[in-house]
């Protein structure tokens, strides 16, 4: 019997790491419940992703084949799930917290009419239902909530639980299934990718140069371009940065921008808002520059450099260029 | 094209969250509101397409009365109508109103004419709960695109760019549909002084929305363990550029 039920994301690469960690929060959960810990994957598991499924405790997996695994149909891949949801019946269902896993828990939740905790960090079985604490204003927050509801449909917070395979492990069962998609639930289906243009992604970048309001102008980034290139990394932005157009969007580091775990964020003139605080928290090493050594950023670095950032980093650029030639 | 923006009023916390005594929420006494930047987008999106194709626009969103205040914002950048669900019980689980905003929808569009396209965020500032819009989707029966960076309308359809860490994904749907966007759809616009004060004296419909229970209560909020460290200075000005390249070194960037 199955306790608890796990949308597994699956690519070439193997099992995303988020469906790790989204297994390993839910093996804890599911130890005190009636029943074993399934998955389910829309499109085929290779060999090697079904043997991490197994290690990481998985005892049975469903793979949903057809159709509607040749491109991503949330509501189609949602309407699978539920099918499956109504026949094992399970206590819990959970995904990452990523943007598919949270797309698609969204729909199972909306189509059964049943509630959606989202951006978990933590889950028990409660009096009557379930107590969670899940993560709040781009993970600055955290809340304590009850969740009124028999089942708990979930997402797993991505980097909040570290994926660990399990104690022991059996034998995965998997079953293959045939699924045709309702025509109405194809109707938002992805027709068309497009891959991003070459170059270092801010996301991957080992090392990234950010800019915020004390950089002043769209020229005056030229220097934290400059930096980026030297080091082999990418230029990021606070909001103020990308509203002002001094930059594109797709640089915004951020709560509504992208979350950066580079060695090393250097951000230069900007003030550390929660909200920028959230998408730069995960990097190994922080470097502040800012004229104003009480600026909440300063505090929160590890290194800070206090001073004008169009004075600093010329110096700084100077002396990378020195040591690469020396 | 007659366009709708759910919006949602949140305080704007600077460099510190400050909870309230009884921590269930955040101390507001000192902070403004605003909305989310993905729900900025979403109200500039409507406000062009309505300038674009003609049509009307209506920007709603369930809170308390001064909530009022962010319905008179998105008028101000050239939303026509307002609509305010109003009610006093901060305790709104998404799926209660998601239920709520359905309700709405369907007394609205008997009393007008049918939506053709519903904008969301794809999560709200505060709470990110990431499901509103898909639920009011799904119960509108209506298609829905999330994470959309780009959207065109093409011969009445939607032509819509979801960003995804690869690239992006292209996705083309009849109306009426429904949109969860992102911040980077366009670059909001800065109310006009005439905008602001049309807005000010523009009348908001007020609905009182059903409560639903079940779901999320929250108990408390807390901030998460943090590992305080202490800032190294490297310097002042200038000078700090050998520091700061040795941290280069160690770190392995050169
Ligand atoms: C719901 C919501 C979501 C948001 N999402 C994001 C997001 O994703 N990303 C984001 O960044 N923001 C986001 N914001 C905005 C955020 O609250 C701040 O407004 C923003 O981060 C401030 O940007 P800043 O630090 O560049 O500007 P400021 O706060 O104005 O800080 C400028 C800093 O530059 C320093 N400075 C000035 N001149 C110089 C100089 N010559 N040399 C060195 N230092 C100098 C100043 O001392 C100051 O510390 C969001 C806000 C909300 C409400
Ligand atoms: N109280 C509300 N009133 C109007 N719209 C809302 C409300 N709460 C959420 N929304 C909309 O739903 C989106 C997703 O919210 P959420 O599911 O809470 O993350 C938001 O970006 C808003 O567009």
């Amino acid at each position: 019997m199955t306790a608890t039920l796990v949308i597994v994301e699956v690519t070439d690469a193997g099992v995303a790491k988020s469906s790790l960690e989204a297994i390993t929060f839910t093996r804890t959960v599911t130890e005190g419940l009636d029943g074993v810990l399934s998955a389910v994957s829309i499109g085929a598991v290779p060999a090697a992703a079904r043997d991490a499924l197994a290690s990481f405790g998985v005892t049975s997996l469903v793979e949903l084949v057809g159709d509607i695994a040749d491109t991503y149909a949330p509501a189609a891949w949602a309407a699978a799930v539920v099918t499956l949801i109504h026949e094992l019946q399970p206590q819990v269902v959970a995904g990452a917290g990523s943007q598919r896993g949270s797309e698609i828990l969204a729909h199972v939740a909306a189509i059964m009419d049943e509630p959606l905790a989202a951006q978990c960090v933590a889950l028990e079985a409660g009096d009557g239902g379930w107590d969670l604490t899940r993560i709040r204003w781009g993970g600055v927050l955290f809340e304590d909530a009850y969740f009124d509801a028999e089942r708990a449909i979930v997402t797993v917070a991505p980097h909040h639980t570290a994926a660990a395979s399990a104690a022991s492990s059996g034998q995965l069962q998997v079953d293959t299934r045939h699924v045709v998609a309702d025509p109405d639930d194809l109707t938002a289906t992805v027709q068309e990718t497009r891959q991003r243009d070459g170059g270092v992604s801010l996301a991957t970048a080992a090392v990234v140069i950010a800019g915020g309001r004390g950089v002043g102008s769209a020229e005056g980034f030229a220097e934290l371009e400059e930096l980026a290139g030297l080091l082999g990394g990418a230029v990021g932005c606070s909001r103020v940065a990308t509203n002002n157009g001094w930059r594109s969007h797709n640089d915004q580091v951020g709560q509504t921008g992208t979350r950066v775990a580079p060695d090393l964020y250097v951000a230069c003139g900007i003030s550390g808002a929660t909200q920028h605080w959230v998408g730069c928290m995960s990097a190994k090493q922080i470097l502040a520059i800012n004229t104003d050594n009480e600026a909440p950023l300063v505090a929160k670095a590890d290194y800070a450099v206090i001073g004008d950032l169009h004075t600093v980093l010329p110096a700084i650029i100077e002396e990378v260029k020195a040591r690469k030639v020396g | 094209m007659h366009v709708l923006v759910c919006i949602k009023r949140v305080p704007a916390p600077g460099a510190r969250i400050v909870l309230t005594e009884d921590q269930t929420a955040i101390d507001t006494r000192h902070l403004g509101f605003t909305v989310s930047p993905h729900e900025e987008c979403a109200v500039e999106e409507a406000v062009q397409i309505n300038e674009r194709l003609g049509g009307s626009t209506t920007v709603l969103t369930l809170g308390p009365p001064e909530a009022q205040e962010q319905l008179r914002t998105a008028m101000s950048m050239g939303i026509q109508r307002g609509v305010l669900l109003q009610t006093d019980n901060p305790g709104w689980d998404p799926r209660a109103t998601a239920t709520a905003i359905t309700e709405a929808v369907r007394q609205i569009e008997s009393q007008h004419q049918p939506f053709d396209l519903i904008l969301f965020g794809t999560e709200s500032a505060d709470a990110g709960n990431y499901q509103v819009g898909i639920r009011v989707a799904q119960a509108l029966n209506r298609p829905i695109v999330s994470g959309v960076k780009q959207l065109s309308i093409e011969d009445g359809e939607i032509v819509m760019h979801r960003a995804v860490e690869s690239g992006f994904e292209l996705c083309r749907v009849a109306t009426p549909a429904v949109a969860a966007v992102m911040e980077g759809l366009n670059l909001p616009r800065y109310p006009s002084m005439r905008g602001r004060l049309a807005a000010k004296n523009a009348t908001i419909d007020i609905i009182e929305p059903q409560p639903r229970s079940g779901g999320l209560i929250t108990r408390r909020l807390h901030h998460p363990p943090q590992q305080q460290s202490e800032t190294v200075v490297l310097g002042t000005g200038s000078e700090a550029a050998t520091a700061v390249v040795d941290l280069f070194e160690r770190v392995g960037l050169l």
